[in-house]
């Protein structure tokens, strides 16, 4: 806790200069340039879009999946089938981030192209399918690193999902099934609602590391000179991928400093969903007891 | 409603372990059958072979043959789900679901069935709460989470749950091992009302509440340790208690066992 608050203030401490010299507002701005220090511009806005989109497609994808997987190796294979298949999982989180990130660039997003074109043509009428400030070729927008980073957050949610799925009462299980439910039937009634804070909780988790992904997302999205059109196939950064980027220019203190003030507000954001994951969980505890 | 058993040759395995040997056994609707035995000998085992439990345990299964009105509910083309739903079964520890309200625990058997209507769920969770002798403590909180109720009260819930689907049997494992006196009393009160309608098998370590509920009663017992259980002998609940004719359910009865 302590080093928390102390890391908090060390980011605040070094952003609050760049911040007063700011020209644009800080929060609403989607502009960003640091390079001249007499001038700093730069706003958060379009970061915190990209990095909310991305990581929301991310979950919108993981969480059902995740949750299926679960059940499957929890209460419809056998232990025997289910054990390997739980590791090949968990090998999907030693798989480093670079790896991802190429494979996402390279090979899935060019094979996501025409998903890609369809969704925004066909279905423009959905607002996150509408739009994009960088070309569909070639798949570098938030849709894309989206996926990547659903794959890379399955195992974290799938392994807390088991872990609690696990855990339902047999006393609770062979209640329903006595009274004649089907394996789902059961499922509906015991594991869902014993393991629902949980689940939340491991989804929650995958979040805090959808929303820090850097290096992935870094090698994925496409830059764009426009704004964002808030649309899943708009390219740009996250908060994590700009300040990677910027990495090798930390040179000027001024500009260094919205780099760092950037990062706060993703530190902030994590934490709170954090916080949010645990006071989910722990008042899943209170009411199954 | 009220079905008849006929246990025929009933051989049963926890994967290569033999756990019960041979079983042949009449159980008559409308009446009380209890098991009674030293622990381990397979009391459990052999109810839970009644409604398809058993086989919910990986590795499980069973030989021979469980006829219900002569009709056998291991026939290939028969579906275990469809067997549990007309045999009810209720556990030694009271199992409710525990964010369920009282009323949805009540009719969640009913729920699974199809059963959509409200007046009708409505009308079926207070018979079944008045049939377990439950209602009047729980009439003014029927929308409160089941787990909020006393042990004794989860029981005779788990009771009203799997009577409000009206099975042809109603099977119970120690359903009073977990209970007060008090909450026993109440539960063999209701055993002794629910054989009017019901088919009852209980399993019980507790002589007395064999010789109080039972009109028939079995004695299982075990010959030696990693050996199958046995059915030893079946009769009258009165001649098994006052004048067994096996040496082995004397000494158990009285007591001077092991
Ligand atoms: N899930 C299981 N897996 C393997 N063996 C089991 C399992 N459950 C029971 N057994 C074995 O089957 C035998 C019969 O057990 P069972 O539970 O039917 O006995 P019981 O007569 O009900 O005993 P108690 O009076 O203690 O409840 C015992 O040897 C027990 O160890
Ligand atoms: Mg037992």
């Amino acid at each position: 806790m302590v080093s928390i608050v102390l890391i908090g203030l060390f980011l605040l401490i070094q952003a609050v200069p760049s911040l007063l010299v700011d020209n644009i507002n800080f929060f609403t701005s989607p502009e960003w340039s640091t390079g001249d220090v007499a001038n700093l511009r730069f706003g958060i806005r379009d970061l915190l879009v990209v990095t909310i989109l991305s990581s929301l497609v991310a979950l919108v994808i993981a969480m059902p999946v995740a949750m299926g997987i679960a059940l499957f190796l929890t209460h419809y294979l056998p232990p025997r089938v289910a054990r390997p298949f739980a590791y090949v999982i968990d090998l999907l989180a030693a798989v480093p981030s670079i790896v991802f990130g190429l494979w996402g660039a390279k090979v899935l997003g060019p094979a996501l192209e025409p998903l890609a074109t369809f969704l925004n043509t066909k279905l423009s009428w959905f607002p996150l399918f509408s739009g994009n400030n960088v070309s569909l070729a070639g798949g570098g927008n938030i849709f894309t690193a989206g996926i990547v980073l659903s794959i890379m957050i399955l195992p974290i949610i799938t392994a807390v999902s088991r872990e609690v799925f696990q855990q339902t009462p047999v006393m609770q299980i062979e209640g329903a099934l006595a009274l004649g439910a089907t394996r789902w039937e059961m499922v509906r009634t015991t594991v869902l609602p014993f393991g629902r804070s949980g689940y939340i909780a491991g989804s929650m988790l995958g979040l805090g590391r959808a929303l820090g992904e850097t290096v992935a997302v870094l090698l994925i999205l496409r830059s764009s000179p426009l704004p964002s059109s808030f649309s899943v196939f708009d390219g740009g950064y996250t908060f994590a991928s700009k300040i990677a980027s910027a990495a090798p220019e930390f040179s000027e203190p001024l500009s260094t400093g919205a780099y760092i003030a950037a990062g706060l507000v993703l530190f902030v954001f994590t934490f709170a969903v954090n916080a949010l994951a645990r006071y989910v969980a722990g008042r899943g505890k209170a009411k199954a007891s | 409603m009220a079905k008849r058993f006929d246990i025929k040759d009933l051989n049963i395995y926890y994967g290569k372990f033999h756990a019960v040997n041979s079983v042949n056994l009449a159980v008559p609707p409308r009446n009380v059958t209890a098991f009674i035995g030293p622990s381990g000998c397979g009391k459990s085992t052999v109810l839970r072979s009644l409604n398809r439990m058993h086989e919910v345990i990986p590795g499980a299964r069973v030989e021979g043959k469980v006829l219900l009105d002569g009709e056998d509910i291991y026939a290939s083309n028969v579906d275990p789900v469809e067997v549990r739903r007309t045999i009810g079964m209720v556990f030694q520890r009271p199992n409710p679901f525990p964010t369920m309200s009282i009323k949805d625990n009540v009719v969640a058997g009913l729920r699974l069935a199809g059963v959509k209507n409200k007046k009708q769920l409505d009308d079926v969770a207070e018979r079944s709460l008045r049939g377990a002798n439950l209602w009047n403590e729980v009439k003014d909180r029927l929308d409160k989470p089941g787990g909020g109720l006393s042990g004794g009260q989860q029981q005779r819930l788990c009771i009203a749950r799997a009577i409000a689907v009206q099975p042809d049997v109603l099977l119970m494992d120690e359903p009073c091992s977990a209970l007060d006196p008090i909450s026993t009393l109440a539960i063999e009160d209701l055993i002794t009302e629910l054989k009017k309608e019901y088919t009852i098998v209980i399993v019980t370590h507790n002589m007395q509440q064999a010789a109080r509920v039972s009109d028939q009663t079995a004695f299982f017992n075990l010959l030696g340790v990693g050996q199958p259980g046995q059915l030893i002998e079946v009769d009258d609940t009165e001649k098994i208690f006052s004048n067994p004719s096996q040496k082995a359910t004397e000494d158990y009865i009285s007591g001077r066992f092991g």
